[in-house]
């Protein structure tokens, strides 16, 4: 557990339009999909993903389906919608501009200012 | 659009509820099933899978809540649980809800029925297109709106400020359709009438200015819609059938809408028909008589850009002129115009008064449930405080209480505002149909509207909110660990509280209204009971119109002999009198200028008296009961033939001769310079209204003066239906086809004590409302009183106490806090009568019974309102109190 890290608050959103991103997807896939993506560093509360996914469809950036799963059980599958899909795209670039950020401010040395 | 999306998302969201509920239960079970797959490959039994799926995913609840609340359905999935929640608290509490409901539906009810009263009556304009702009022309000193014919065309004519100005009378007429005569009341109207108020006919046409050429030129009438549905039964062919009105055949041409009913608020005449042919109605003619005021009213909508003002300013210049241009028929009385629909001030000012009144009154007593259950309430509240400490020691937020408390709160001021709200529109139904007065077309148009309905659910919520945030404060100031530690809290001590401030408030709002009430009864059964100077206790009024019947000039009086004759037959009957008009039972009085013998410019600004005018048969006086003080009755040879006679009342020999002494044998001037001689003087009475000055009062011969429209005083001992049949027998001997209406005198005054009937009935409800509102709070107070105090009551009574005292310890803040607040309310109550002595005559507080009445009523209340809780006190048993603890 200790190697897990802990998200960091409002990313979950981020993990789940990247997951669901690759295609369709239940519940339990996505999870099991961002513990891949990210080689199992990240440890998602299996609780906290569904308030998520709902959030999610509600703000219009995921649509669901009820199918059959990869273990033939009904399940719900989520997959991004246009503006999902857009949103993606914003964030993934806010993200990349702030890791940047954060990442220059922490290695500057006291000579370079 | 977004935010449309959203907005029905949670819609659905609150809607789909359950459904939504079952398909994240769904999901979520799938999601573990998965786990428990994947658990399973990895080599634990199915049963032991599931089993550890279930635990990592952790609170299905909780995480259940968490997705309605990120679905949206927050708000929703919230209050409905706070319902759910609040029906299981009020079903465990049933006698508090009962409670709480009834006084609620009691007080949002009162209001609804007041404000559905207020809005039709004062707040909603007539029902005819452009209502804004439509005014009708009063005198300031009385409110009448009376004209003569002759001037109301000039004024019509001369005006620069109206569009068009309409002019109508009210007149009673046989209508005629083939089978007997019916008594009906019609609005003989000028020929524009429809046109000026913009009304479009039901069916067929109405007349219009251009169907008027001079006298009798339109035999036309319009009948009401509900008139047609009762009389026609909604027979479109009525469209130029000839029916016989008084004798003389008029054509119907068209329906009005069943929307309007001419333009005075509480009249629903039966049908309209062309001024222009009132001779056929009345008998004779008074379009040329500029001085008979006879036109009821005038009216029409100003032109665009003037005000009231200027066209008040316009109207009365013209009216100047006429006194200029016609000092011997028309006296200038300052104008000003007014609305039409309660004629002007002289309904409009008692109406508002008494409406608003009545809604303050209503409003006090919505505020007093709401104080009421506040504190019942803040008891409960109170008593849920361990509860209360517990759910903000498991982490609720105080705002989640205090939610929780409002939804219950308002759950039951809607409840109580629902069933308030059916009981007053039952009440509304039945008034909008009751006929108060059987012989006129009259109705109290009150159905509710929307605006009704909207009222009554904002009475509600604000009344749920208002007692709701009683028990706020003490939620804030709730500390968890205090309670929890402690159990029980400590007692207030002797403060006064908040709460006792409430409780003497409604207290005091009761005795007002109880105090008023009965003072109100009290002036009722006083007026009932004083001298109108004539007794109307087993007398008859048998009122015939000949002119209906087809009797005209000489006919009439030997008709109206004859009808005398045959009644006076009857066995029982002790005296019969004829007169226009009986005192007291209709506004309409004729009235007569009289001038003393020395004047000899008979104009009316010097005339010596304004007098009330009775034409009567030698037996009237005798009939009436009016008492003889000096001089003679008329005889049968005070006919036409004889010199002029007149008997007098008091007042007017004071005011025409200086003193009732010797005025008998003196002469008067009528206004065509006749001089009448004086013959007999009676008391003075009460004629148009209870609440009037002594008038002065003229009694003159039937035989020398002639009228048609007569009533007939029949006085009798007996039984007043037996009477009744026999006279209508008599009556219908003499001539099949007259048309009569019986009614006793007594009952015939329930006109004039109207608004005093309505007066005492509105505040006897009110105050049977306050009463119950004071029990309940009285009740509420001190049985939270006695349970808060239960274990001390206990202990005391181990300790030898007596029931005087336990009764004494238990409820002596109530008796002392209802003391206090009867007499504050008492004493309010004295006050606020004055207003009340405008609507009921002699209406007086100081009354030694209207006083004992309120202590005594005060008091009962208090017994009864303290009775549950002192059982309760005194069947404390102090073994079983010990022990619970």
């Amino acid at each position: 557990m200790a190697d897990q890290a802990q998200i960091l608050p409002g990313t979950l959103d981020l993990l789940i339009l990247r997951a669901v991103s690759l295609g369709p997807l239940h519940g339990y896939g996505i999870l099991l999909r961002i513990g891949q993506m990210s080689g199992n560093a990240l440890l998602i509360e299996q609780g906290a993903l569904y308030p998520g996914l709902f959030r999610l469809v509600r703000q219009g950036l995921l649509k669901t389906n009820w199918g059959t799963s990869e273990n033939n059980r009904k399940a719900k599958f989520y997959e991004l919608t246009a503006a999902g899909r857009k949103r993606l795209r914003e964030e993934t670039a806010n993200w990349n501009r702030l890791v940047t950020a954060i990442a220059s401010a922490l290695a500057i040395q006291p000579e370079e200012i | 659009m977004k935010l449309l999306d959203s907005l029905r998302f949670r819609v659905a969201a609150l809607f789909h509820h359950s459904e939504m509920n079952a398909e994240m239960e769904e999901e979520l079970r799938s999601h573990i099933e998965h786990r428990a797959d994947d658990l399973e490959r990895s080599g634990l039994s199915r049963a032991e899978a599931l089993r550890r799926a279930r635990i990592e995913f952790g609170g299905l609840e909780r995480v259940g809540e968490e997705c309605h609340e990120a679905a949206g359905g927050n708000l929703g999935g919230t209050l409905f649980r706070d319902l759910q929640f609040a029906f299981r608290l009020l079903r465990k509490s049933p006698g508090f809800t009962v409670v709480a409901v009834l006084t609620l539906a009691l007080a949002i009810g009162a209001n609804t029925v007041v404000f559905a009263a207020l809005n039709a009556i004062i707040l909603r304009p007539l029902n005819v297109p452009r209502a804004d702009s439509l005014y009708s022309i009063h005198r300031i000193s009385d409110n009448s709106a009376n004209w003569s014919y002759p001037n109301y065309l000039e004024l019509r004519d001369r005006n620069r400020s109206f569009e068009d100005l309409a002019a109508f009378n009210i007149l009673q007429a046989g209508l005629d359709t083939g089978d007997n005569p019916d008594r009906s009341w019609l609005l003989a109207v000028s020929g524009n009438y429809f046109d000026v108020l913009g009304i479009q006919p039901h069916l067929g046409r109405f007349f219009h200015g251009s169907d008027e050429r001079g006298p009798n030129s339109a035999p036309y009438i319009v009948l009401s819609n509900a008139y047609w549905h009762s009389h026609f039964h909604d027979d479109a062919g009525v469209v130029g059938r000839v029916v016989q009105v008084n004798k003389h055949p008029f054509t119907i041409l068209g329906v009005a809408p069943p929307s309007f009913h001419g333009t005075i608020l509480f009249f629903n005449p039966d049908f309209y028909l062309p001024m222009v042919n009132q001779e056929q109605i009345e008998g004779t003619s008074v379009l040329n008589a500029r001085a008979n005021r006879w036109i009821f009213m005038t009216m029409g909508h100003l032109k665009p850009g003037v005000t009231p003002e200027q066209a008040g300013a316009d109207v009365n210049s013209i009216s100047a002129y006429f006194e200029k241009a016609y000092p011997k028929d028309f006296a200038h009385k300052t104008l000003a115009l007014a609305r039409p629909s309660l004629y002007g001030d002289f309904l409009g000012k008692p109406a508002r008064a008494f409406l608003t009144a009545l809604m303050v009154l209503a409003g006090l007593i919505l505020l007093a449930a709401c104080a009421n259950l506040g504190s019942l309430f803040a008891a409960r509240a109170a008593d849920r405080s361990r509860e209360v400490a517990l759910r903000l020691a498991l982490g609720a937020t105080r705002t989640r209480v205090i939610r929780q408390l409002f939804t219950e709160a308002v759950l039951i001021s809607l409840i109580g505002g629902a069933v308030g709200l059916w009981g007053s529109v039952l009440l509304l139904r039945w008034l909008a149909t009751w006929q108060p007065f059987p012989q006129f077309p009259i109705n109290v148009p009150v159905s509710p509207d929307t605006t009704v309905y909207v009222v009554a659910l904002l009475l509600a919520l604000f009344s749920g909110f208002l007692f709701g945030s009683v028990p706020v404060r003490q939620v804030l100031r709730t500390s968890p660990y205090e309670i929890v530690k402690s159990g029980s809290r400590t007692t207030h001590g002797r403060r006064i509280t908040g709460r006792d401030i409430l409780v003497v408030a409604q207290i005091s709002i009761c005795a007002v209204l109880v105090t008023s009430s009965i003072v109100a009864v009290r002036g009722l059964t006083h007026s009932m009971r004083s001298n109108f100077g004539f007794e109307p206790r087993n007398v008859m009024l048998v009122n015939t119109i000949l002119d209906m019947a087809g009797y005209r000039g000489d006919a009439v009086p030997a008709m109206q002999k004859r009808m005398s004759d045959a009644i006076e037959t009857i066995p029982g009957v002790t005296a019969v009198g004829l007169v226009n008009g009986a005192p007291l039972t209709n506004g309409d009085l004729e009235g007569a200028i009289v001038f003393r013998e020395e004047t000899t410019d008979l104009k009316p600004a010097n005339a010596a008296a304004s007098a009330v005018l009775f034409k009567t048969s030698p037996g009237y006086l005798r009939a009436a009961g009016t008492s003889l003080l000096a001089g003679r009755q008329f005889t049968e040879q005070d006919d036409k033939n004889a010199p002029p006679v007149a008997v007098i009342n008091q007042e007017f020999a004071r005011k025409v001769f200086g003193s009732v002494d010797g005025a008998v044998g003196r002469t008067y001037k009528r206004r065509d310079g006749t001089r009448v001689q004086v013959v007999g003087v009676v008391e003075d009475g009460k004629y148009e209204n209870l609440t009037e000055n002594t008038k002065a009062a003229l009694y003159v011969p039937i035989l020398q003066s002639g009228t048609s429209d007569t009533a007939m005083l029949v006085r009798f001992s007996g039984d007043p239906q037996q009477f009744a049949a026999a006279i209508r027998g008599k009556l219908h001997e003499l001539d099949p086809g007259l048309p009569s209406f019986l009614q006793t005198w007594s009952d015939a005054l329930g006109l004039i004590l109207f608004p005093s009937r309505v007066a005492a009935v509105s505040l006897g409800l009110l105050g049977i409302m306050g009463a119950m509102l004071s029990i309940t709070g009285i009740f509420g107070m001190a049985a939270y009183s006695v349970s808060k105090r239960l274990r001390e009551l206990g202990i005391r009574m181990a300790l030898g106490a007596q029931r005087r005292e336990v009764l004494q310890a238990a409820l002596g803040r109530a008796f002392r806090l209802l003391a206090f607040g009867s007499v504050a309310g008492l004493i309010l109550g004295i006050l606020a009568t004055r207003v009340l002595t405008f609507i009921v005559y002699q209406a007086t507080p100081r009354d030694p019974i209207v006083l004992a009445g309120a202590v005594v009523a005060m008091s009962l209340l208090g017994l009864l309102a303290t009775w549950i809780p002192a059982q309760r006190a005194l069947r404390v048993d102090p073994l079983i109190l010990l022990r619970e603890e």
